[in-house]
């Protein structure tokens, strides 16, 4: 199947393979957490909700006295795929994005600043279509700014892909279940600094830096839009403030 | 950028499930016109401003009038997106022409993507089929254009549909069909090009033509197509592919998987007007019609008849054959066993273009106006089509390309188009063109992008060549190389050194291509595309350009020459030691035709080091020719005939069979070796991407006449194994000498083709190659005239950590695509030098007609077919007058014999015949070569 258009340059949903899906971001949507966002990457939809940093409930749990223990749960909402998902939560796929949620959300959070505390954070996917990872991340990063959680860097993610030897940005769910190489990228953006890559396929050196290349530019450019919407939240507070 | 989203339901695997994606719009799609300055300045830009009218097409007209659109008359065209979706749909190789025009930078095409533009994307309306819906946005798309592009430039909509144009006219658009477009134009050649629809989607002009009363049913309506989904699923019809007797254009076989048999398809009723390679849809005749018929050599003027040019008149039935075949002949129809059935549908549509030349007909008085005229193609499996033209005079006797376009019910024969002149019947270069595009052979010159691609010239080596730690400096080695005579595209050269330890240092060297040819560049798809060069007689069409192919590559004598080289320590009893790859340097010091070295080999007063090189390598590949024989390898034979041609008129001057000598075979052992040495490199380090060659063995069935003809002589061939099968053809010998050749030369014929596949497709026991019973092979030895050898240089040269490998070698569909190319295009390599041969055989025999021997291959009712082996040509002979249904003679199959009853004449397989050959022409410009019994 063409993914690229030879003759028009045209992805099948019309971006050009350079040009990421439709951003949206909200923030505060869940009342009862101490915060919480909406992000959506076109069709992909996600929520995410950030309690704490609270006491920890499980001692069991905690590795180090000294630092915070974040935990995450990611999960797929049942209706979220055109199929009705019959296990949403607790299949490998999941405790794998859970745990690749939590590290690259660690990375970011000064964690040493709040001992003895933990952070969960839960990611829900309400629709799904393609890049549910990254917009996973980017969630969760905004929910953490929203709970006023102390960062070193505000964590963005995106993926990239690698179909009709042309290096594709923020790959749909078509583009996706193509089977072609998708490099999901997290960056601490401002500290230029790299806190996730995954790929699961060959890649040779010189495309996959390319690829690597474009999903950075992704990066960055998520992390302009979550700033400018982190900023509009600031000035709405401030204004309710008086 | 705006965004809307378009909603699909879509099935999968039964289901129904609801897929919703996402439509991205756009306001930076531009319009193309180079004098437009709303759009983007930077945009490409392609519609020209001097054009009269700016035209916009639908999907039927790209679909039905490809050949007129690559008519450079036509510019300035606009293609949407919407219309190349529904012809890639529709037409895959339509839509690789159109996509050629797009790209081409010389014509005027421009696409416009008007499913992305913010204004040209329409919306589905409840209700509307997407036909409807797909005329409603070229409607949309062509109404912006005039918008965007103002009232001084016209917009055209072409289009075919009487209602999507009575619907643009209503809108205000300017609209016409394609015919009065093209008749504005005033080129009267180019409305032969114009396809006249057949539907009643525009009024015919022709309608005095138009005989309702007389109008007849010629042929069965095709079912529909839910009909024969159904039906296929039921096991009512069969699917298959439809292969029409190359002798009996009446006769056709599809391969059907769900009976595992072949069903033999009887006359053109019951073929129901499919053509060779489509793939239909076959129902089974009640087992009490399954005759065995006779199996009748078709003459080619059997088809002689009355022509009847007024479309549609009743007389245009086709007379069914096969009754009359099966009754007359044999006193009792026996039931066959294979089923018999006729087509009810067809699938996929094979239909091409062909080439040939009109039937001889007088001429009509007025001469201007429109003929009607039928078109016999060169392939005789493809049936007459009736064309129409407006320049009849210049057709007649011309070789000419025709465009198949339908096949009414009403009508015998299918109507087409002409497509272009070739040049004349019977002239030689015409003639070989004809083989040429009928094998789908490029022979357009290199492109001066491919041509970019070539090294400076003169190219010498360089230092940079000679400072490489991966190149061997081997120029200190005495190599040579042996080739045929004449040969420029020197590809392999050998060494062969005695060493301190009594073992001798055999190399190969092949050419270095891929120094050359780098992956990616034009130069390389260009050859990809090519596959092979072509060998025809007196000619040669080169993958690659010239400069590479005869000079920068050829491992010419006495200059250096960059090389990949195999080296093999072997022990005087041919046992390979060590092996060992490298890229060199060499510097042949001879290169020598297969005639010289066997002359200097037999001369035993020569004892110079060259000549005691080549016996020591003589006698080496005589042990391993030997050692491959006991394995179970096969000595095929073919019957190679060899031309000389007159330097100046190119015509042929002597034919003989091609000799085989010692040098030859000691060449091809070396060249084995490598190619096998090669193999298990690449496999080793590549063990999914490798470039390998099987050759699968031959089914039962396969050999089934083989072994009919064998017993029917009174030989026993034991086909069990590749070995039992190599024996047995050595043990038949008879004390006719010819005899062992000709078993050879059939059991060739009954073996598949060797093919070229991807290691990751196929399981290892697949990789196997029957006919030299290697477990592995590939190609390494020619590079120069074989793209296959250049992909398995860039394996090995990454397998030695020279070079990387190209990221193509990552891609499995890929790179299955290009083993399947490179199968197509050697197939058609072969298939064209083989008409090539047949030509000029044509050609020799028009001024001398010729007794000779000849040896009966096969044997049919009305006579049988010869192998002449002096000639290496294959013909049939006739024993009744054409006509006669040969109701005098009776064949046994089980002996392969035919006797005239009451008498003791009789012809069995093999046996010798003396025959006159000559060439006649039984209508003007229509010559064919005539055997006859003496």
């Amino acid at each position: 199947m063409e993914y690229v258009n030879p003759l028009t340059g045209f992805r099948v949903d019309g971006r050009r393979p350079n040009e990421m899906r439709q951003l949206k971001g909200e923030v505060g949507v869940v009342a009862r957490a101490d915060g919480s966002a909406l992000f959506e990457m076109g069709n992909t939809r996600v929520i995410a909700a950030v309690y704490g940093p609270r006491e920890i409930q499980n001692r069991g749990q905690q590795v180090n006295s000294n630092e915070a223990l974040v935990r995450c749960e990611y999960r797929m909402a049942e209706f979220s795929t055109g199929d009705r998902r019959r296990k949403p939560k607790g299949d490998r796929r999941s405790t794998e994005i859970s745990l690749v949620i939590r590290q690259t959300m660690e990375a970011s959070i000064l964690t040493h600043l709040m001992p003895r505390s933990q952070i969960d954070i839960f990611v829900q996917v309400l629709q799904a279509d393609g890049g549910t990872r990254s917009a996973c991340i980017n969630a969760a990063t905004l929910a953490l700014a929203d709970a006023g959680i102390p960062m070193r860097d505000i964590v963005t993610s995106c993926s990239a892909g690698y179909l009709c030897s042309t290096p594709l940005l923020d790959l749909n769910y078509i583009e996706d279940s193509a089977g072609g190489p998708d490099v999901t990228v997290g960056i601490l953006t401002k500290m230029d600094k790299v806190t996730l890559l995954q790929m699961d396929a060959k890649l040779p050196m010189d495309t996959f830096e390319n690829v690597m290349e474009l999903a950075i530019e992704g990066c960055k450019a998520i992390a302009t839009y979550i700033r400018e919407v982190l900023l509009e939240n600031t000035k709405r507070l401030e204004c309710q403030r008086g | 950028m705006l965004q809307s989203k378009s909603f699909v339901k879509k099935t999968k695997q039964g289901r129904i499930q609801k897929v919703v994606r996402e439509h991205y719009l756009r306001d930076d799609v531009y319009c193309g016109f180079v004098p437009c300055s709303a759009c983007d300045a930077a945009a490409e830009r392609k519609l020209d401003a001097a054009a009269a009218a700016i035209l916009v097409v639908d999907t039927n007209v790209v679909l039905h009038q490809i050949d007129l659109l690559e008519n450079p008359a036509i510019e300035d065209v606009v293609l949407l997106s919407v219309v190349l979706d529904e012809v890639k749909n529709k037409n895959l190789a339509v839509f690789n022409r159109i996509k050629a025009l797009c790209t081409n930078k010389a014509r005027r095409f421009y696409v416009f993507a008007n499913e992305q533009h913010r204004d040209t994307y329409v919306k589905d309306m409840v209700g509307e089929s997407s036909n409807d819906r797909n005329d409603r946005a070229i409607r949309v798309a062509a109404c912006w254009y005039q918008s965007h592009l103002g009232e001084s430039t016209k917009v055209l909509l072409i289009t075919n549909d009487r209602d999507n144009k009575r619907k643009a006219i209503e809108e205000g658009l300017n609209a016409e069909t394609v015919e009065s477009y093209v008749r504005s134009l005033a080129q009267p050649g180019l409305l032969d090009l114009v396809v006249v629809p057949t539907s009643g989607d525009v009024t015919m002009e022709d309608a005095e033509d138009h005989r309702p009363s007389k109008k007849k049913v010629i042929y069965n309506e095709h079912k529909p197509m839910s009909e024969v989904t159904s039906g296929l699923r039921c096991g009512i019809y069969h699917q298959g592919k439809l292969r029409v007797n190359r002798y009996n254009p009446f006769e056709a076989y599809v391969g059907s998987e769900s009976i595992g048999d072949e069903i033999v398809i009887h006359g053109r009723s019951n073929m129901n007007r499919a053509f060779d390679g489509d793939i239909v849809a076959v129902e089974l005749l009640p087992q009490d019609q399954w005759h065995e018929s006779k199996s009748f050599i078709a003459d080619d003027d059997e088809e002689e008849e009355d022509v009847h040019l007024a479309p549609n008149s009743a007389d245009d039935a086709p007379r069914n054959t096969s009754s009359t075949q099966s009754t007359v002949g044999s006193s009792a129809p026996s039931v066959s066993s294979r089923p018999i059935g006729r087509v009810v549908g067809i699938i996929k549509r094979n239909w091409n273009s062909y080439c040939g030349s009109l039937e001889p007909m007088p001429m009509p008085a007025g001469s201007r106006g429109v003929a009607h005229a039928l078109f016999v193609s060169k392939d005789r499996r493809i049936p007459k089509i009736r064309i129409q033209t407006r320049q009849l005079e210049n057709l007649v006797n011309k070789r000419i390309i025709v465009a198949v376009d339908s096949w009414d019910v009403l009508s015998r024969y299918p109507s087409g188009h002409y497509v272009r002149t070739i040049g004349d019947i019977g002239d030689k270069e015409t003639e070989t063109e004809v083989v040429l595009i009928e094998n789908d052979i490029n022979t357009r010159p290199f492109s001066t992008q491919v041509l970019a691609c070539l090294p400076p010239l003169p190219w010498t080596l360089s230092l940079e060549d000679l400072s490489n730690p991966n190149r061997q400096d081997l120029r200190h080695v005495r190599v040579f190389s042996v080739d045929p005579p004449g040969c420029r595209d020197i590809d392999d050269a050998l060494h062969c050194t005695l060493l301190p330890n009594g073992n001798f240092e055999v190399g190969v060297h092949i050419a270095d291509v891929t120094n050359f040819v780098h992956p990616g560049t034009p130069l390389d798809e260009e050859a990809a595309q090519r596959g092979t060069s072509v060998y025809l007689v007196g000619q040669r069409i080169d993958m690659l350009p010239k400069p590479l192919t005869e000079d920068v590559c050829s491992l010419r004598a006495d200059v250096e020459r960059l090389a990949f080289s195999v080296i093999w320590e072997m022990t005087p009893d041919a046992d390979i030691i060590s092996t060992r790859y490298t890229k060199s340097v060499i510097k042949s010091c001879a290169a020598m035709s297969y005639v010289e070295a066997q002359a200097r080999m037999d001369d035993s007063r020569l004892v110079d080091p060259l000549t005691v090189d080549l016996r020591n390598l003589n006698s080496l590949a005589k042990i391993m020719r030997q050692r491959r024989c006991e394995r179970g390898a096969l000595t095929l034979a073919s019957a190679e005939v060899k031309f000389e041609i007159d330097s100046e008129t190119h015509d042929p001057l002597d034919i003989g069979m091609y000799q085989i000598r010692e040098a030859n075979q000691m060449i091809e052992e070396f060249m084995l070796a490598a190619n096998i040495s090669v193999a298990e490199k690449i496999l080793k380090y590549f063990p999914l991407c490798s470039l390998l060659r099987r050759h699968p063995s031959p089914t039962k069935e396969m050999l089934e006449p083989l072994l009919r003809t064998a017993s029917s002589v009174g030989l026993n061939l034991d086909v069990s194994s590749s070995k039992a099968l190599a024996e047995s053809l050595d043990n038949a010998k008879s004390n006719d000498p010819y005899f062992n050749k000709l078993i050879r030369i059939l059991a060739t014929r009954c073996m598949t083709q060797a093919v070229y596949f991807c290691s990751g497709d196929l399981t290892f026991s697949e990789y196997y190659h029957y006919g030299l019973a290697a477990s592995l092979y590939t190609h390494f030895t020619s590079p120069i005239r074989r793209y296959a050898d250049v992909v398995v240089h860039r394996l090995l040269a990454a397998a030695l950590d020279i070079a990387k490998l190209p990221p193509i070698f990552q891609d499995g569909p890929q790179l299955t695509g290009i083993a399947d190319n490179l199968n197509y295009r050697h197939r058609n390599a072969q298939m064209a030098s083989r008409a090539s041969v047949e030509l000029h055989t044509l050609i020799y025999f028009r001024t001398r007609p010729t007794d000779t021997e000849a040896r009966i291959v096969k044997v049919k009712a009305n006579g049988f077919i010869v192998f002449v082996p002096k000639f290496g040509i294959e013909g049939p002979i006739y024993l009744t007058p054409r006509g006669d249904k040969g109701g005098d003679w009776v064949v046994d199959e089980v002996h392969q014999r035919v006797t005239k009853p009451g008498t003791n004449i009789s012809y069995a397989v093999l046996q010798t015949v003396r025959i006159h050959m000559e060439v006649v022409e039984p209508q003007p410009h229509r010559p064919k070569l005539q055997l006859t019994l003496i």
